[in-house]
């Protein structure tokens, strides 16, 4: 009895300590973002990795995902003859929640993996201390940039996947199944409100914010040489997508 | 010595435990302007801990370390910044920014604190790269040099802002005995002509003999013995004589 609590109480311990990280990088970070230097070079370096490299990867995950879609609902809705409905199930499925949680999902295993990777190396050569040493504040140059460009980023790669994604639906809802193509655009628009659009793309600033504040953090505080980074790569994507899926629920709890 | 100049630094009875583990068990050490002191000690025995509190790097646990009268535990972000700026530190492995060429790690420094022209720049890190004896790496990067080199590439990135302490951890593990005394001269060059005070870590004790004008012994979080060099070589403590001679010392004899 004794033990298991033990062990509880250190699991509880380090949970806190893994949370007073989390919060602290991402205070730190709102902090310096405000304060000269500003880091030009490193946003714009960053915007490049986490916005423009991604768009492959959220080309294709979007686009057969709004293929996918289109699949399935319309042989779900052929049952009852609603075929007309699928151009608007595509549209807002992935407006509200597929293309922000799986572009988040997607940018968290590909740039929150590797923010954990770089600041984690960073960190075990004492590159980190150096900058600190250097008069340089490690959060301003390495974080900032970091989730600056993640929270810009994101909603512009869901903006890409909104259209993608609804792109995908027509090829498969018009080329496979036959279906009117000037009924399905306008089905695709008639129940859609700014709203919805809106707040997947809110949504998807704040799994930004989420993703690489996770990658950061675990980088920032990695311990223990190679190993320490390969573990801190490791959570840096399992907390991350983790924390993407479930703060999707309660965001769109509030937003809708 | 101790009426007429103030301490440049003072560590007032520091304490750093990390875990269980004690490693600062109440050090005290006083250096003065223009002086150079060398603190030797066995692996692990806090030598790393005690050099980056003296820059903020870590904060102690109990104690203090004050920097030309301000007390740098206490000091807001702010002034703790700006003190940092007079320091220049140079790492075990030389935590050069494996991301950038030699050239930029050099001119990091100067670039981000110095307003200076590009040319003015360039002369520097040449003259910095010269003085550690370095020619035509500037545009290699970190990765394609030798250990020794990439130490003393951290060297000249210490030195580029000409710095009024500086700091070395381990400047010479791992060196040949020539660039070890190139090292030692590049030292007491730099405080024959710039009035530089230091404080190096090593356990090589033909560099502290060389560079030293006070040599600090610590030995389980504390300063066994500190003396001139001369001094220091006398000294009846049975752990400095083991030190110097190397052998293992008669309280610590093991049997396998």
């Amino acid at each position: 009895m004794i033990a298991w609590l033990e062990s509880f109480g250190l699991m509880m311990l380090h949970l806190l300590e893994e949370l007073g990280r989390f919060f602290y990088i991402a205070a730190q970070s709102f902090l310096w973002t405000v304060r000269p230097p500003f880091e030009p070079r490193e946003w714009l370096k960053q915007m490049v990795r986490v916005g423009y490299d991604s768009i492959p990867v959220v080309f294709l995950t979007t686009m057969f995902t709004g293929m996918v879609l289109a699949l399935q609902t319309y042989r779900g809705f052929e049952r009852f003859h609603a075929e007309g409905f699928v151009a608007s199930v595509v549209a807002l499925s992935l407006t509200r929640e597929l293309a922000p949680v799986l572009t988040a999902l997607m940018v968290a295993g590909r740039v929150g993996s590797s923010m954990a990777a770089e600041l984690g190396t960073m960190r075990v050569t004492e590159q980190i201390d150096a900058l600190y040493a250097m008069a340089v504040e490690p959060v301003q140059y390495l974080v900032v940039p970091r989730v600056g460009s993640s929270v810009l980023m994101l909603p512009l790669l869901t903006l890409i996947g909104d259209a993608i994604g609804i792109l995908g639906g027509y090829v498969i809802a018009v080329g496979l199944f036959g279906a009117n193509s000037y009924l399905y655009w306008d089905r695709t628009f008639q129940y859609m409100e700014v709203n919805d659009v809106t707040s997947g793309l809110i949504k998807a600033a704040f799994f930004g914010f989420v993703l690489s504040v996770t990658g950061c953090s675990k980088g920032f505080y990695t311990s223990g040489g190679a190993e320490g980074v390969g573990r801190a790569t490791t959570a840096a994507v399992v907390m991350g997508s983790l924390s993407i899926l479930l703060s999707d629920f309660f965001l769109t709890k509030i937003l809708f | 010595m101790e009426a007429q100049a103030q301490p440049e630094i003072s560590v007032i009875s520091l304490v750093k435990s990390f875990g269980p583990n004690r490693v600062l068990d109440g050090v005290d050490l006083e250096v003065m302007p223009g002086e150079s002191v060398v603190v030797v000690g066995g692996s692990g025995a806090g030598k790393t801990v005690l050099i980056k509190h003296l820059i903020g790097l870590y904060l102690p646990d109990e104690g203090h370390v004050v920097v030309d009268g301000v007390d740098l535990t206490a000091a807001s972000p702010e002034i703790a910044l700006e003190l940092r700026k007079r320091f220049g530190m140079s790492f075990q492995e030389g935590a050069l920014f494996d991301s950038m060429t030699v050239f930029d790690n050099v001119a990091f420094p100067l670039r981000r604190h110095a307003r200076r022209s590009r040319e003015a720049i360039a002369e520097r890190v040449r003259q910095c790269l010269r003085l550690v004896g370095l020619d035509d790496v500037e545009s290699k990067m970190p990765a394609e040099l030798s250990g020794g080199m990439r130490r003393r590439v951290g060297f000249a990135r210490a030195i580029a802002l000409e710095p009024e302490i500086l700091l070395f951890d381990e400047p010479t593990t791992g060196l040949d005995p020539i660039n070890t005394a190139r090292i030692a001269a590049v030292i007491n060059g730099m405080r024959r002509h710039l009035q530089i005070t230091s404080v190096t870590i090593t356990h090589d004790m033909n560099l502290a003999m060389r560079i030293a004008d006070r040599i600090a012994m610590l030995r389980h979080g504390r300063i066994l013995a500190l003396a001139p060099p001369d001094e220091f070589a006398e000294l009846p403590d049975p752990y400095v004589q083991a030190f110097l001679s190397g052998e293992v010392p008669e309280d610590e004899e093991e049997t396998p």
